[in-house]
């Protein structure tokens, strides 16, 4: 049934949305472009299962999964403003060693969690689709209204000045580097949240898991962004809301690509194809509104 | 009152493109003087201007606000009573933060930025009532993106943002350079207002031989990284455009 296919899709898109967050805040916040990404969503998964099978709340897990992103994050945005470095490449620097450390922490390269009771679980057998659905959504509300919390704030307007304008930020009195850091210290610890819920829906981690995630997250973003491109200025919630769409929107894309009998060898291709399109598609709405 | 001495600047040392931007320059700004620098590219005057903010450091002197070494103070810590407007007016703002929020910064320049929702009405009503005094109309704007202003617009509010929070000294690169005639005039007879209100001391950066009689109470002419001649009181008030012109010419 594509009804079934649709709703798991919808799941994962709604998981997926902590990745959004993460691209939307290191590339349209702070305009970096965040590599670290492929590394923190593997790690907030293999740390989740690690958690989970040493019978650790799932709770705190999510918990644990933010914090290890942000730790990941952090670094990146330490070698980039401490050392110096050009951010895509501490980002790639970060990732890569975050592969070793990924396979160090798990021992082995995919961890299933069987007998664990995770997120999907808390209320006792394992919950239906619409139970699952029910906790993602609750999990992204929280999210989305703890990052649209802080992005109004004064700390918040802070961060977008960082981004938007460095010389005038440091001139009003803003430790940009410092900003920087917390900024994709947060990005990563989203990216891990959907790393840890994605581990929990599908039942494993997998150290590849992460792999070209950044691709379809920034595809996610963009398409919500290109959707409702006339909302985006009206308030930043309507941003982050556009963005939790899109990603709903590109976990569809994909599944109906494999109900209609796609061989899942092609998806990165897929993958690929759909973000260059979205792009394009962006370019062509710029032209000829100018 | 602001003094420098011994400040050396050096750029690119040892290397065939070094560039002696200031040679050892001792230089004292009182309390509320309002400072021109003139001179020819290359002479130090952005030099001089990003040493007192701290955007660079001095290979060797000191630096003294009162009897505070600032020397190695960063940037963003002598935003603590240091304003900046730009020469490019895009500079001092950012484009994709509403006017309101632009401004809400202004007023935290000093402060610490919390995770504090601090766009209220009483703050809304604060700024529309000083952006209402520069009479562009942009009072009922402050919902709109900085980036949709114009340039004069733009360099207006940076003006009023950078002495939005308390401030003690105001440094202007060429403010009005990319300017058209009319809206250049209105940023320096704001710059003006502002300076003699606050009692601010300010350093304003121009090519504009004109504004340097109409404006300030003293003119430092830079040559090849020192200061050439130091003109103030009766001087200055004596001094013809001519005057000037001659000083380019050698």
């Amino acid at each position: 049934m594509f009804s079934d296919f649709a709703l798991t899709a919808i799941v994962q898109g709604i998981a997926f949305a902590g990745l959004g967050c993460g691209i939307y805040l290191s590339l349209r916040i702070f305009r970096i472009p965040d590599i670290t990404t492929d590394g923190s969503y593997t790690l907030g998964g293999i740390l989740s299962a690690i958690a989970l099978s040493s019978g650790m709340h799932p709770i705190p897990v999510l918990l644990l999964a933010l914090l290890g992103g942000g730790m990941a994050g952090a670094s990146t945005g330490i070698i980039h403003t401490r050392l110096d470095v050009n951010p895509l490449l501490s980002g790639i620097l970060v990732m890569t060693a975050l592969y070793s450390v990924n396979l160090i922490l798990a021992g082995r390269p995919n961890l299933p969690l069987n007998e664990v009771k995770s997120i999907f679980q808390l209320s006792g057998n394992d919950a239906d689709t619409f139970q699952c659905l029910l906790t993602v959504f609750l999990v992204l509300a929280l999210l989305l209204g703890l990052l649209y919390f802080l992005l109004i704030t004064d700390f918040g307007i802070g961060m977008r000045a960082t981004g938007n304008n460095e010389t005038m930020a440091a001139a009003m009195g803003i430790h940009t580097q410092g900003m920087k850091i917390i900024g994709l210290a947060l990005a990563n610890a989203c990216t891990a949240l959907s790393g840890s819920l994605i581990c929990q829906y599908q039942g494993f981690a997998d150290i590849n898991m992460g792999i070209g995630i950044v691709i379809s997250g920034l595809g996610a973003v963009m398409m919500g962004e290109t959707l409702l491109a006339n909302w985006l200025r009206k308030s930043l919630l309507f941003h982050l809301l556009a963005i939790a769409l899109g990603c709903i929107l590109f976990r569809l894309i994909i599944a109906g690509a494999l109900y209609a009998g796609t061989d899942p060898n092609y998806l990165r291709l897929l993958t690929a194809l759909i973000v260059l399109g979205i792009v394009f598609a962006g370019k062509l709405r710029k032209t000829s509104s100018t | 009152m602001i003094r420098l001495s011994g400040i050396r600047k050096t750029f690119n040392p040892g290397e065939a493109s070094e560039v002696r931007a200031l040679l050892p320059l001792n230089l004292e700004l009182l309390q509320g003087e309002f400072v021109v620098v003139i001179g020819a590219n290359g002479s130090g005057k952005s030099t001089l201007l990003n040493l007192l903010a701290g955007s660079e450091r001095p290979d060797a002197g000191t630096i003294r606000l009162d009897d505070t070494d600032i020397t190695s103070l960063p940037d963003y810590r002598r935003s603590k009573f240091l304003g900046r407007v730009f020469q490019h007016p895009h500079a001092g703002t950012a484009p994709d933060l509403s006017i309101l929020e632009n401004f809400r910064l202004a007023a935290l320049r000093t402060k610490t930025k919390t995770l504090r929702i601090g766009l209220q009405q009483d703050f809304r009503n604060t700024v529309q009532e000083q952006v209402a005094a520069l009479q562009m109309g942009l009072e009922h704007k402050l919902d709109q993106p900085m980036g949709k202003l114009s340039g004069g617009q733009r360099q207006a509010l940076t003006l009023l943002m950078s002495t939005f929070d308390s401030c003690r000294l105001l440094l202007m690169d060429e403010p009005t350079a990319a300017l058209d005639p009319r809206s250049a005039t209105i940023v320096m007879q704001l710059a003006e207002k502002i300076i003699r209100q606050q009692e601010l001391t300010a350093v304003l950066i121009t090519h504009q031989l004109k504004d340097c009689l109409q404006y300030g109470d003293r003119i430092l002419f830079m040559k090849e990284g020192r200061v050439a001649e130091d003109i103030s009181g009766e001087a200055k008030k004596q001094l013809k455009l001519q005057d000037l012109y001659g000083r380019f010419a050698d």
